[in-house]
């Protein structure tokens, strides 16, 4: 398990007394691009935010070989954890610039490398993120996450409502990210999917019903339909 | 015309009052969530920190006033920071606990305040300029009056400025929109919300004192009367906005001192009649977010 950067061992996790991820065990490689996948309602972003502590959960979640389900979700983050939330979540009476001052952990943030994948968002330093598009809140998401030199990066439905154009921009910010992150990453899109992502880990009923090679399970058509709903 | 004048900029007075309480209260829920019934005890302590310190050193002089002025600001942050973290910091999304404990607080500490100074009221002492007027489109206004307005816009543009170019303010402000997206950047959000409830805190202390020199006494029941219209110009203003807190406070005073005067001393009904109509039309207030 040492040669895992994030590893999920009979997670379960619950919102409000209802359960909403059972028994979930895996373990994501240390390179490239891990899709968690499913239907709706499968429990894949409760996933993520059971990993961060964000929702009440108990099993054992290691990063690096390191436990750290006992850890506040803000101690999680400081080991080196970036996080794209399903629908952005970027704060919306803050500018551009201040989202993205507010996500530095450090005193070398990576501005170089957010000025070359987004410039859009150099131009709009100023502006309120709120006053954005969808595709530029979702950039402004990205780059949060990008600021900082990360161990794993948990992205959430980074596509989602997004028009096809800005879709392949996000899946394109992705891949350069993946060059020097781990990512794991919940996509509906199975293009994207197909674009980025080595293994994938699909659940079903809380649970992980497949973990193996991408694509493989995109190239199996009935496979698919059986695992996704969708070919 | 001099009566409206002084109406006013009485109201006005009145209003730096509120808002020295409620710009806490405001910015404590805004972030936290939290509503805290024991604000008014920070108000009493600084109040009375600030007498006894006016007491030993002579309450004539300007020295003396600007000193139990800031010893009623650290007197109030300094005991709203160690209820934060005493109490508070164990009942976050816990309402019903925290309105259990801080009204519990607020009752323990207006009885200690009884034990302590006694159930009357002390009267205080203050620089003579203060109780001498001062002649504005022919109406005498107390000096008093400038010297809370002053106070309450210097609090505001402070606090204005700490929000806007401060880490712990973008951390603020960021929080008070998405308190799990804070944390999920890594931010240790609670030690924002002891810097919020020591703001809050030194507010209400320096109000304690403003508002000791403009009801002329101090007592334990001081900062109980002040917080009831301070929740309500909160909830009018927007819980959550320091800009909603200032606009409220300013129209619910100056209703209040025109309606006392004009309408047969009904301020405090056209007050309570004020945000019955406030939380039909808009529930949210002026300037509150939806939820």
């Amino acid at each position: 398990m040492t040669d895992s950067i994030l590893t999920v061992s009979n997670l379960s996790a619950s919102i409000d007394g209802q359960q909403v991820v059972e028994s979930v065990s895996f373990a994501m490689r240390p390179v490239g691009v891990t899709a968690l996948l499913g239907r709706n309602g499968v429990g894949k972003t409760s996933t993520l935010r059971a990993i961060l502590g964000l929702i009440e959960r108990s099993g054992d979640v290691t990063i690096a070989g390191e436990r750290v389900d006992r850890e506040p979700t803000h101690r999680i983050v400081q080991r080196g954890v970036g996080y794209v939330p399903e629908d952005r979540e970027v704060f919306a009476s803050l500018t551009v610039a201040e989202n993205l001052r507010l996500a530095e952990r450090d005193s070398s943030p990576n501005r170089e490398l957010i000025a070359e994948l987004f410039p859009d968002l150099t131009q709009r330093a100023g502006q309120l993120a709120g006053t954005l598009s969808g595709g530029q809140q979702q950039m402004v998401s990205l780059a949060r996450a990008l600021v900082n030199d990360n161990r794993v990066l948990l992205v959430d439905e980074p596509t989602k409502g997004l028009a096809p154009l800005i879709v392949m921009d996000v899946a394109r910010a992705l891949a350069r990210a993946a060059e020097t992150v781990p990512v794991l990453l919940v996509e509906q899109n199975l293009q994207v999917v197909r674009m980025l992502a080595e293994k994938a880990i699909v659940l079903e009923g809380g649970r992980v019903v497949y973990d193996g090679s991408a694509d493989y399970l995109l190239g199996n058509e009935a496979l698919t339909k059986e695992l996704l709903g969708v070919a | 015309m001099s009566t409206i004048v002084l109406l006013l900029i009485t109201g006005l007075g009145l209003g730096a009052l509120y808002f020295l309480v409620a710009s806490g209260l405001s910015l404590i829920y805004g972030l936290m969530g939290v509503l805290n019934f024991a604000h008014g005890s920070f108000l009493t302590l600084g109040a009375f920190a600030g007498w006894e310190l006016a007491r030993r050193l002579g309450g004539e002089s300007w020295v003396t006033l600007i000193a139990s002025l800031l010893l009623g600001m650290v007197v109030g942050a300094i005991v709203a920071a160690a209820t934060e973290f005493l109490l508070i910091r164990r009942l976050y999304n816990r309402h019903i606990e925290q309105v259990l404990v801080t009204v519990g607080l607020a009752l323990a500490t207006v009885a200690l305040f009884d034990g302590i100074w006694g159930t009357d009221p002390i009267y205080v002492t203050a620089p003579p300029w203060l109780s001498q007027t001062t002649e504005i489109l022919g109406a005498r206004v107390p000096n008093d009056r400038f010297l809370l307005i002053a106070a309450a816009v210097l609090v505001l543009l402070a606090i204005v400025a700490f929000l806007r170019f401060t880490r712990f303010g973008l951390v603020i402000r960021a929080g008070v929109e998405n308190r799990s997206m804070v944390t999920a950047l890594g931010i240790d959000v609670r030690k924002a919300f002891t810097v919020v409830f020591a703001i809050g805190g030194a507010a209400a202390g320096l109000g304690g004192v403003l508002a000791s020199h403009y009801f002329g006494y101090v007592s334990p029941q001081l900062g109980g009367s002040l917080l009831i219209f301070a929740f309500i110009v909160t909830v009018i203003g927007g819980l959550g906005s320091l800009a909603g807190a200032a606009i409220a406070s300013v129209a619910v005073a100056v209703l209040q001192q025109f309606a006392n005067y004009f309408l047969g001393g009904t301020g405090d009904l056209m007050v309570v009649l004020l945000l019955a109509v406030v939380l039909l039309v808009r529930p949210t207030g002026i300037l509150g977010k939806k939820a």
